[in-house]
């Protein structure tokens, strides 16, 4: 669904992961490279389908942008230079960038970590995962 | 030989050993790393987003540090290398990122991404050269089946980072051919082992890491070498695989006969 905000969304997408969607030829190298695949709601090839169509809504609800690793194996694979991962990655931002739109809380962290967790794992995941 | 040396928050607590068997090898290899004064952390993730200023500026004071002192950076750490590195080529070439973290840091002269960001292997590659690095091994690890495991850090997007073909590396493995052991060539050496996403979804990496153990062992490895903390911890905590997983510095020490000391 189009609409003036989404509008707005989906440019700011565009415009903040640096590419361009409609270049994309929807061979799905990305979505067979991806690691992540079967965890995904939305396939890496289709996050570019939604940026071109402006389905902002539907982005900002998808599990995927929570899977996506940036391991960059679509990025650096993809032939059209489309690098779908910086898509997801740019739709992710303009969710965690809103207010409640965090996806990890300091209070969970307790509970999820050993006494081995490297201080990377933490670090990564507070800037993946929220502002 | 002397380069600035950027260790990271992981290589000061969890990953000691990836940090202490670099600097004794260094020491025998005749370069010397120095630390950089004050630094922060990278961040342990590259900030994808164009219009991220803020949270590429540790980097910044890092790299500016190295030039000021007029040294190459040489990390060790795959995140470190991986975010430094790229925020450096966007001080080189992404003029926006450039102004704005210029304006921002006021330094007494704009830094412009001068500096050259090195991995200790590269170091290893291209100044000692691994025929050199052979020359002193004093304990060949020979017969040793070894899977050099890239994972996604060092490699890729291939066209910033450089560090290597990034579908078909060579690097690790010629560097374990130099301690006189075997290295194994496997599918999923470049193949990621779930990264940050271990915090909330453990089952995922679980299955990535495991995926890549079986494939080492199937190719007869017998243990795993890494540059990276995170992978260290993925692959030894959530993969059922038992192969053994050390980090790249700690075999490398071993050969040079250098592991031992002062422990």
């Amino acid at each position: 669904m189009s609409t003036a905000n989404s509008k707005t969304a989906a440019a700011k997408i565009a415009e903040i992961s640096g590419t361009n969607p409609l270049k994309c030829m929807k061979c799905g190298k990305c979505s067979a490279s991806c690691p992540a695949f079967e965890k995904m709601d939305i396939k890496p090839h289709q996050f570019v389908s939604y940026v071109v169509n402006e389905d902002i809504e539907a982005l900002a609800k998808s599990e995927s942008l929570w899977y996506c690793l940036s391991c960059f194996a679509c990025v650096e694979r993809c032939p059209r230079d489309v690098k779908p991962g910086k898509i997801v990655d740019a739709a992710r931002q303009t969710v965690v960038r809103q207010k409640g739109g965090n996806y990890l809380s300091a209070n969970e962290i307790p509970a999820l970590i050993d006494d081995d967790v490297p201080q990377q794992l933490l670090v990564s995941a507070f800037r993946k995962f929220r502002r | 030989m002397k380069y600035s040396y950027y260790p990271g928050c992981t290589l000061r607590t969890k990953a000691k050993d990836l940090d202490t068997y670099a600097r004794k090898s260094a020491e025998v290899l005749g370069f010397e790393l120095e630390e950089i004064e004050n630094w922060q952390c990278c961040g342990g993730v590259y900030p994808l987003s164009s219009d991220e200023i803020a949270t590429k500026l540790s980097s910044v004071r890092a790299l500016n540090e190295a030039k000021v002192k007029g040294q190459q950076l040489v990390t060790l750490c795959s995140a470190c290398y991986h975010v430094l590195k790229r925020v450096n080529d966007d001080m080189q070439n992404v003029e926006d990122i450039r102004v704005k973290a210029n304006n921002y840091m006021k330094l007494d002269e704009p830094y412009e991404g001068e500096t050259q960001v090195l991995h200790f292997l590269e170091v290893l590659r291209d100044t000692i050269g691994f025929d050199e690095l052979k020359k002193k091994v004093v304990k060949p690890l020979t017969g040793k089946k070894i899977g050099a495991y890239y994972g996604c850090l060092l490699l890729r997007p291939g066209e910033i980072l450089g560090f290597d073909n990034p579908e078909n590396p060579t690097i690790i493995e010629d560097f374990i051919r130099a301690l006189g052991a075997e290295p194994v060539i496997y599918p999923y050496r470049n193949e990621c082992c779930g990264g940050y996403i271990s915090l909330k979804a453990k089952d995922l990496s679980a299955k990535m890491c495991d995926n890549i153990m079986d494939s080492a062992s199937g190719f007869g490895a017998d243990m795993l070498i890494t540059a990276c903390p995170l992978c260290q911890y993925n692959l030894t905590k959530n993969s059922k695989a038992t192969v053994p997983v050390y980090y790249f510095t700690e075999i490398l020490a071993e050969a040079l006969g250098v592991k031992g000391e002062e422990e």
